[in-house]
Formats: C-alpha cells, sequence, structure tokens
C-alpha cells in the first residue's frame, strides 16, 4: 500500500482554496474511494456528489488533474502519484460546496428542446416499425448518463460562459438523438441555428474526448447537425430549390 | 493545511492544472500546417519544374494555362496583366487549398493550434470574446461541401494523371510506351491518400446518407454511407497522410525536373 497526496478544493461560491489531504492507495482504488477515505479520516465536512460508484449515474463528476473525470471510474493506478493529484469541482456551472456544482441550468435547457413527434401509427394497434439499421445510429446517443462533464470541458461554456447562447454538446447530442431518429417529424433545424446556438460550437472535440460512453459526440451527433442546419439555411442551391418549390406550390 | 488561494474563475491563457504535456499536439499541428503552407505557396509561385516526362505535380494540376505538354489551354493567356504574377498552379490551388481550409477536421485542428480557442481541452484561453462559427468570415465555414464538389473532380483529374504518368516518350523516336517509375507510385499512393481523405468527408458522408432518418428505405446510400463512415472514422489520419504525400508528390516531380534526384524506372 503506498500513500498519495492530494489538493482537494474546498469552498463556496464565495470563495475557498485548495487544501492538502492525503490517503491509503489500494489496488483497483478510485478517485471517489480517495475522497471516501479522506472524508471519513481528515474531513467529515467534505462534499462531494455520487450513488452509484459504477460509471452509470453521471452524479461524481469532477476535475482531476484538471481535466474532467468521473471519480469513481478514474482508477489511482491511472494518475501519477509522485505529484499530488488535483481535485476541483466542474467549471462550467455555479458552485454550491467542495466538489459539489449547481447543474441545474442544464435541466433547464433540456426542457426548452422541441420534444419527440412521432408520424401517426404504422398499425391499427398504435404501433409502429422501424429497420434496425434507422435506431442504430441514434442508439450510440442514447448511452448518455447526463454527467455534463462534455457541458464542463466544452469552452463554450467553460471559458466563454454562452450559457445563454449555447446549449452544449449534451444537449446537441440530445437534439441529434431526436432529429434522426426514424419516427420523428418534428424539424428542429432553426432552433439549432438561432436558440441552440449550434454555430457557437468550433469542433475543437474536448466534449467527444472527455465524455465516458464514449459517444463520438462531435463527429456523429453535433458534425451532422451542422450539416442539416446547412441543408436548411446556407445551401444557395438548395435555398434557391426550396423557394422554386414553394412558388410552385403557391 | 490549506494552501494556495487559487480562484475558480476565468483562467488566463495557457492556465491549467493538467499537469501533461497538452502542448504538444497544437505546438506540432501548428508547426505541421505551417511547414505545408509555406512550401506549397512557394511551390505554387515558382511556375517552373513542375512536370518530369510523364509526370505532372499534383499542385498544377489541372494545368489550364502553361509551358508543359500537360497545359490543357496552351501557354500563359496573352490578356493575362503584366503586374499580376503567373503561374498554373494559382489558377486552381484554391480549390483544394479552400477544400482543405474548411474541413471540419482541420477547422478544430487550426482553431485550436493557431487561435487558441481553446489551446487544448481545458486550458485557458487568451481572449474573452467569442462568436464561433455563427459571424462573417467564419460562418462562410457552411460552403465545405462546394468545396467537396470541386475536389471530387480534383481527384478524377489526378487520377488520369497517373494514368498519364505510365506512358513513357522514347527520346529518340518519340513514341510512347507504357511503363512505370518511382514517381509513377509517387503519384499513384498520392491519389489513394487523397481518395480516402476526400471520400471521408463529413459533408459527402452527411449527402449521401447521413441527412435522411430513414435510411434503410434506399439501399444504395445505405451503402454509400456505411463506406463514407468507414473512412470518416480515421479523417485525421487521412488528412495528414494525403497533406504529406501531395506535399512529398510535387516535391518528387521538382527535384526530378531539377536533375537532383533521378527517377527510378521500374518497368
Ligand atoms: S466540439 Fe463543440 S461542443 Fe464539443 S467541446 Fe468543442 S466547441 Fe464544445
Ligand atoms: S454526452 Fe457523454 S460526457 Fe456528455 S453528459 Fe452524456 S455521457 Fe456525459
Ligand atoms: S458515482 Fe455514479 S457515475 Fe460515478
Ligand atoms: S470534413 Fe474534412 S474534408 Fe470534408
Amino acid at each position: 500500500m503506498s500513500t498519495a497526496t492530494f489538493k482537494i478544493w474546498r469552498g463556496d461560491a464565495t470563495g475557498g482554496n485548495f487544501v492538502d489531504y492525503t490517503a491509503q492507495v489500494s489496488e483497483g482504488m478510485v478517485v471517489l474511494d480517495a475522497l471516501h477515505q479522506i472524508q471519513a479520516t481528515q474531513a467529515n465536512d467534505l462534499a462531494c456528489r455520487w450513488n452509484c460508484k459504477a460509471g452509470k449515474c453521471g452524479s461524481c463528476s469532477a476535475e482531476v488533474n484538471g481535466m474532467p473525470k468521473l471519480t469513481c471510474m478514474t482508477r489511482m493506478s491511472q494518475l501519477p502519484l509522485d505529484k499530488p493529484v488535483t481535485i476541483e469541482p466542474m467549471k462550467a456551472f455555479p458552485l454550491v460546496k467542495d466538489l459539489v456544482t449547481d447543474v441545474s441550468w442544464n435541466f433547464a435547457v433540456k426542457k426548452k428542446i422541441k420534444p419527440f413527434k412521432p408520424r401517426a401509427p404504422d398499425a391499427p394497434d398504435g404501433s409502429w416499425r422501424m429497420a434496425q439499421a434507422d435506431v442504430d445510429r441514434v442508439q450510440e446517443f442514447r448511452k448518455c448518463i447526463e454527467c455534463f462533464l462534455c457541458q464542463d470541458v466544452c469552452h463554450v461554456l467553460r471559458e466563454h460562459h454562452k450559457h445563454d447562447e449555447f446549449i452544449g454538446p449534451r444537449f446537441l447530442v440530445y437534439v441529434a438523438a431526436l432529429e434522426m431518429h426514424p419516427l420523428d417529424t418534428e424539424d428542429r433545424r432553426a432552433d439549432l441555428k438561432q436558440a441552440h446556438g449550434i454555430g457557437l460550437c468550433n469542433i475543437t472535440k474536448c466534449c467527444t474526448k472527455v465524455c465516458p460512453e464514449n459517444i463520438t459526440i462531435t463527429d456523429n451527433a453535433i458534425i451532422p447537425l451542422k450539416e442539416r442546419v446547412v441543408d436548411g439555411f446556407y445551401d444557395p442551391l438548395r435555398w434557391l430549390l426550396n423557394s422554386a418549390k414553394k412558388t410552385l406550390k403557391r | 493545511m490549506a494552501n494556495e488561494q487559487v480562484s475558480l474563475r476565468q483562467r488566463t491563457f495557457g492556465q491549467t492544472l493538467r499537469p501533461d504535456a497538452w502542448w504538444v499536439q497544437p505546438v506540432v499541428v501548428f508547426l505541421g500546417l505551417s511547414a505545408f503552407v509555406i512550401y506549397s505557396t512557394w511551390a505554387a509561385f515558382q511556375g517552373a519544374h513542375y512536370h518530369f516526362g510523364p509526370y505532372l505535380s499534383p499542385f498544377y494540376s489541372p494545368e489550364i494555362f502553361g509551358d508543359s505538354p500537360h497545359s490543357l489551354f496552351g501557354p500563359k493567356p496573352g490578356w493575362w496583366p503584366g503586374w499580376l504574377p503567373f503561374s498554373p498552379a494559382l489558377l486552381i490551388l484554391w480549390a483544394p487549398g479552400g477544400f482543405r481550409l474548411t474541413c471540419y477536421y482541420y477547422r478544430g485542428a487550426y482553431y485550436k493550434a493557431f487561435w487558441s480557442d481553446p489551446p487544448a481541452c481545458a486550458v485557458g484561453e487568451p481572449r474573452q470574446r467569442y462568436l464561433g462559427e455563427n459571424r462573417f468570415p467564419l460562418i462562410m465555414q457552411n460552403i465545405h461541401r462546394y468545396f467537396l464538389f470541386l475536389a471530387l473532380i480534383f481527384i478524377a483529374l489526378l487520377t488520369h494523371d497517373v494514368w498519364k504518368a505510365m506512358w513513357f516518350a522514347d527520346p529518340a523516336t518519340g513514341k510512347t510506351t507504357f511503363g512505370i517509375g518511382l514517381g509513377t507510385i509517387v503519384l499513384a499512393v498520392n491519389v489513394c491518400l487523397l481518395s480516402g481523405y476526400t471520400f471521408g468527408c463529413h459533408s459527402l458522408r452527411h449527402l449521401l446518407g447521413g441527412g435522411k432518418d430513414e435510411i434503410s428505405k434506399a439501399p444504395a446510400c445505405a451503402q454509400a454511407y456505411r463506406c463514407v463512415s468507414c473512412l470518416n472514422r480515421r479523417h485525421m489520419l487521412w488528412a495528414w497522410t494525403s497533406l504529406v504525400a501531395v506535399g512529398f508528390a510535387d516535391l518528387y516531380v521538382r527535384l526530378c525536373s531539377m536533375g537532383i534526384w533521378t527517377d527510378w524506372r521500374i518497368l
């Protein structure tokens, strides 16, 4: 068993500082185990959020050595232990206390997204028929555990605080899951361009890098949505074609 | 136990708690892209040593006007203004250049390496102001698909150049015979890598099937979408290998033409 040192952020919205702690590291241990050990032995009042300890509830998000991580899925053996391990709360959301942030902005954003609007049922019993190949593509997006690590690392939110103009990668994934669904009939492209601010994403792929569910956020969700927005608003030929169609219909 | 006061507010440029060498990747991208831009600009302005035997440098293909036997419409036109520098490459390079400039992969890479927006993931930025791709000029990135159409034409033209690079003229009789030189291979590898890059384009992926929600209803689109997606997964790798290949193909033809390298005739 070896000893690891930690620098953990302690404080609330009014201010705070890093405090040094130590923990005994045993085989298979994750950062969340170390936090619990520190809570039990040195800092009973250390606030951290967790629930499943299995990488599935998305509660234990924090920044370990400067990168957004699930603390329950980050093994101590993956970290260099010759230097202190720093643990801070997520930066893109208001701080409640220590490692706990207020992520409620995300739930408000989700409410603004146009919900699933399926076409009329395919069968008289009110059920639908879908081809497996068509649902396969959106299946990837449904793995999201809403840990909001991608929102935290995205510089549009983290550095530029564009929370009012940009819904962030997590919700672009959510829109992609709805928009590409074979049964869905809603058109969210105007929202994507305006209210959801997809143009603010500069495809730098940090969200993809941190996603613990390995969702290919940028390549499979954001870029395809950007292309759909181009179809609707920026492609001059399509625009001419659509205008001609509209005029003919009239 | 308390030590250093660190604010959780806005970080300054380069500030991060990442202990790894996060700056290596942007520096490598910066140097790689700069080297290519400098070399290709220099090569494009030369207007000489761009062809050798049956080989034509990809920077100069198609040669719309020019002095080589590859020229489509003869030498530099008389109406070309005297003050404007002329080179066959300058007439065409804007198209593949624009394709790469507006490519989704390169955009993400150069926003990081050249504009530090962000310098690397979770690292502080130099500027507060941020407009993303919502305003001019970056909103123009949305025309990427039109550059794709041009790039597809270039793939066809460069493939034709490889075919032409298999027919060597006999200096004595002037008769052409089939052959393969190292230059033929260099040009062929270049076209393969450029195809891997171009056919893995995100816009192509969208246009061939990605834009459809019920792609299974169009089996040909579904197959094309699968093929493009397969190349698209390694789009970054194709982008870099094809960039090196196209630069090297020009260098190869150039050095052979200058007599510094000797082309090796394999067949
Ligand atoms: S790719 Fe777009 S959404 Fe993802 S982190 Fe970068 S800017 Fe944010
Ligand atoms: S997309 Fe990935 S990183 Fe983002 S909230 Fe979902 S699981 Fe977390
Ligand atoms: S505790 Fe549930 S994801 Fe970490
Ligand atoms: S996205 Fe890279 S070439 Fe189109």
